[in-house]
């Protein structure tokens, strides 16, 4: 058993992480496949959506990553060769939306949730905390007087 | 005052189940085009079989068009190419563009199927089609006579698609100058 185990935990530890990326599309120079690669996870697979197209073995997606090279080695910084692929699709191909007007209520959002919740958990806590602080009026003194005279008769 | 407060919730909470359930009905594969009110991007595709003529987008002014985006591996394309014969056959101006495969398995898909283009063009790259922002075939860019893109439709031209979306839309383009 603890063999079996341990054969199955080198196999997992052996075992190569499928690429979407292939060699052939890789860039010679390291530092620009390497600008290639963190952009690529940023840029969103319009094929399978929730998938960057560093991860999507979509054909499209393949074509999007060798665009996004050959704008890099022709010179491009990050943001041209981005802009490029925005150009075409749109600000959907971005993983990360951009914060401009359209998308203030996605950014800010939760944040105005937030500040509302908090406002109005504020307003109860404060609303119950006076009234704890309120003295108790004369029917109630009584009844707590009545219910302390119960209590020592028990113990 | 207090009860309605206490109601603020419940009213949240329907609030957030309605926005889910407008959200079901919304088909995340259908993005905006970035070409909307703007001129194709230029192509001049290859000719579908050699000696043939391609396709070219500075073509495509003049009257309306609509350009087809298919190709032969595109299962939803076969369903929607009896749709586009019959358009066609009504007279309507469809161009394809053969996107992401070799001239040869468009040009026999179109002779087994029936070819429902006046001209088509191959872009084996898919470069024609990345241009227009195409994420998948069938694609259909609904082109007015100046050569803008006035709608992109994503995915198949139903008889329903046809009738309440684009044919209305063709005829508006057809009646402007």
């Amino acid at each position: 058993m603890r063999r079996l185990t341990l054969a199955a935990a080198a196999a997992l530890a052996l075992a190569a992480p499928a690429f979407a990326v292939t060699p052939d599309e890789q860039l010679r120079d390291p530092k620009l496949e390497a600008r290639a690669r963190a952009l690529s996870q940023e840029l969103r697979c319009l094929v399978c959506q929730n998938q960057s197209i560093d991860d999507s073995t979509a054909p499209l997606a393949h074509d999007l990553r060798v665009i996004l090279r050959e704008r890099l080695a022709a010179g491009d910084s990050d943001r041209q060769a981005v802009d490029y692929l925005v150009a075409r699709y749109g600000d959907f191909v971005l993983l990360k939306p951009p914060f401009q007007p359209d998308t203030w209520a996605l950014w800010l959002g939760p944040l105005a949730v937030l500040l509302a919740g908090g406002a109005g958990a504020a307003i109860y806590l404060r609303a119950r905390a006076r009234a704890g602080e309120a003295p108790l009026s004369a029917a109630e003194e009584a009844e707590a007087a009545r219910l302390m005279a119960t209590q020592d008769k028990l113990d | 005052m207090r009860r309605l407060l206490f109601l603020l919730p419940v009213a949240v909470f329907l609030a957030v189940i309605a926005g889910f359930m407008a959200g079901l009905r919304h088909d995340p594969s259908v993005l905006p085009s970035m070409l909307i009110g703007k001129p194709l991007p230029t192509f001049a595709l290859a000719p579908m079989r050699p000696g043939e003529q391609g396709l070219a987008s500075a073509e495509l002014t003049g009257e309306p068009v609509m350009v087809n985006v298919f190709a032969s591996w595109c299962a939803v394309c076969k369903e929607e190419h009896p749709m586009l014969m019959a358009l066609r056959s009504q007279g309507v101006k469809i161009v394809g563009l053969d996107w992401r495969e070799d001239a040869g398995a468009g040009a026999r898909w179109l002779e087994a199927n029936g070819d429902p283009y006046v001209r088509a063009g191959n872009d084996a790259s898919g470069r024609a089609g990345i241009d227009m922002g195409v994420s998948g075939a069938p694609e259909t860019f609904i082109v007015d006579r100046q050569g803008r893109v006035r709608y992109r439709q994503v995915g198949e031209i139903t008889p329903e698609v046809w009738s309440q979306t684009l044919a209305p839309l063709m005829a508006r383009l057809r009646a402007e100058s």
